[in-house]
């Protein structure tokens, strides 16, 4: 089979080529091939209100079945493509399908990281990156009471917070000396440790595995370097993701972690772009630096700038990264990168659960955490996209909205 | 069952009928309105569901501040995603605004 654009992968990036091109008018054939058996669907909720059950599954659909069908959009689930030949301008499928390709855009997203310790398969070991992987754990959840979430990060501990709510006991383990430490500045972490522990979580830093204990199936525990056992019957690991991107690489592809593109999603290889999740890019928010960004706000903006790339109206990716994550009633919203940041000014009073924390580096805001406190949030992402030099006290001082400090950009 | 009419970018209009319960934004996006892009699905976190509604009603605290991210914003702008639609929306007029 032929298709004019195929689209490999069909989660958040994936599914707005599409959707994006059809905006545009775009009257050629597009497939969309998955490996996954559902419908595109987001991914945020896995963690947040699909765990806990307050979405259904339809709720969670980036768009309805009907819709592909209306808009011409082939729907390829549960194939994966395992090899491509950019010569021949070809991807074959695990199954030994090939399907031929005018432009191909991958957008595979990445594979959540597993346990590399003994014990890491054994029954009862659970990640979290796909609608099974979510409908596994709940499905287990009615005959746990201890569960032990390994990684403090943005999914580790948006699950713990979702089974703590459902009367869970949890244990969260950390290697680092902080919770998201590869994200956010030390009082973010601070205070969002101090809430998980408020609400009952257990949780440690520092804390190294050693191994998943079991009874041969199922397992019963984590054992720390320590010698500690933790009695579990249920493991969340959110410990990061592998990007998709071995058959691209394999094709000859630029890249490592993840598949290099420029500024229009071109990979090293014709008619190949990549985007979302995968797409090592060098980020204007990040000195240029090549990065990899895990986002909805990444995935959707890439793929917009391939649709007009492919429609003729080629537009530089550029967009400013944000980001949210909703822990108990609190809401996250970050806008910018943290990374390398040289000085943090704490904006409110964290002890009354709205606050912000505005990153400088080399004297320009590049980033805010803001936590309950969205006009921060949307005034701040000026000075984010200014790069605006502001004085820290005065960005401090909460009887000054933010955007009265924009001027001084 | 609400009737809505959506006016799109280039003007046309087109009345559906929404569930209740759920959200406009989950509403304009499961009739294809393709011009809501709604990223962030419905957490108050990009406001790019921004729409105008006829009659005019009040944006809550949060909304209020979010909206401040679109350049389109009017008196009658909402959040689609902080909209649960009930019968009472019956013959809503809602109106996409310009892209941002
Ligand atoms: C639990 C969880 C919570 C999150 N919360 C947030 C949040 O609050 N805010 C936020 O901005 N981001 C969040 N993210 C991140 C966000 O979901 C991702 O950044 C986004 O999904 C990336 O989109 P993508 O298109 O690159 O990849 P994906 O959405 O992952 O889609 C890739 C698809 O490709 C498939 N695939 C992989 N390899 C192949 C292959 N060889 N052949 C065929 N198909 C293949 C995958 O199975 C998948 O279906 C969260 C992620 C998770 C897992
Ligand atoms: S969908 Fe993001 S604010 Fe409404």
């Amino acid at each position: 089979m032929q298709h004019d654009v195929l689209i490999v992968g069909a989660g958040h990036g994936g599914a707005q080529v599409a959707i994006t091109l059809r905006q545009r008018g775009y009257t050629g054939g597009i497939a969309l091939v998955g490996d996954e058996p559902e419908l595109p669907y987001e991914r945020p909720p896995l963690t947040k209100d699909y765990l806990s059950g307050a979405k259904p599954f339809e709720r969670i659909l980036i768009r309805p079945a009907a819709f592909w069908q209306a808009r011409g959009v082939t729907l390829l689930p549960g194939r994966r493509v395992a090899a491509v030949d950019a010569a021949a301008h070809t991807v074959t499928t695990a199954g030994g399908e090939v399907f031929g390709y005018g432009q191909l855009v991958w957008a595979a997203g990445g594979q959540a990281r597993r346990l590399a310790c003994a014990g890491g398969d054994l029954a009862g070991v659970h990640t979290v990156r796909t609608r099974a992987d979510a409908d596994a754990l709940r499905a287990e959840l009615p005959a746990v009471e201890r569960v032990v979430v390994i990684g403090g990060g943005y999914v580790g501990l948006e699950a713990a917070a979702v089974l703590r709510a459902a009367g869970k006991s949890v244990v969260l383990l950390e290697q680092a000396d902080r919770v998201l430490a590869r994200v956010a500045g030390e009082a973010l972490s601070r205070f969002y440790e101090d809430e998980h522990r408020a609400q009952g979580v257990d949780l440690r830093l520092g804390a190294q595995v050693k191994d998943i204990v079991g009874d041969g199936r199922q397992v019963t525990g984590v054992r720390l370097a320590d010698g500690t056992l933790i009695p579990a019957q249920m493991v969340v690991a959110g410990i990061g993701i592998t990007p998709a991107v071995q058959p691209l690489l394999a094709a000859g592809a630029e890249g490592g972690d993840g598949v290099v593109v420029d500024a229009f999603c071109r990979t090293s290889l014709p008619d190949i772009r990549a985007i979302g999740d995968c797409a090592l890019h060098a980020n204007a928010y990040a000195d240029g630096r090549r990065i990899r960004l895990e986002s909805v706000q990444n995935a959707n903006d890439m793929a917009i700038t391939v649709a007009k790339a492919l429609t003729g109206a080629a537009d530089p990716y550029h967009a400013v990264p944000w980001f949210w994550s909703n822990q108990y009633d609190l809401k996250l919203q970050t806008v910018g990168l943290s990374a390398g940041h040289d000085a943090a000014v704490l904006r409110g009073d964290p002890a009354a659960r709205s606050f912000s924390i505005v990153y400088f580096r080399a004297g320009r805001v590049v980033a805010l955490d803001c936590v309950n406190a969205i006009r921060d949030y949307t005034q701040g992402r000026a000075l984010v996209e200014g790069g605006a030099r502001c004085d820290p006290a005065a960005v401090a001082d909460i009887s000054v909205p933010l955007k009265d400090l924009a001027a001084g950009a | 069952m609400p009737i809505i009419t959506v006016v799109s970018r280039d003007g046309t209009g087109r009345a559906v009928e929404m569930d209740t319960g759920t959200t406009l934004m989950e509403g304009l996006r499961d009739h294809g309105f393709d011009e809501v892009l709604a990223m962030c699905g419905g957490c108050c976190s990009c406001a790019t569901c921004h729409v105008y509604v006829e009659p005019a009603s009040t944006a809550t605290e949060e909304e209020d501040a979010l909206l401040a991210l679109s350049a389109h914003r009017r008196d009658n702008s909402r959040l689609s995603c902080q909209i649960t639609l009930a019968p009472d929306h019956d013959g809503l007029r809602v109106e996409i605004p310009p892209e941002d």
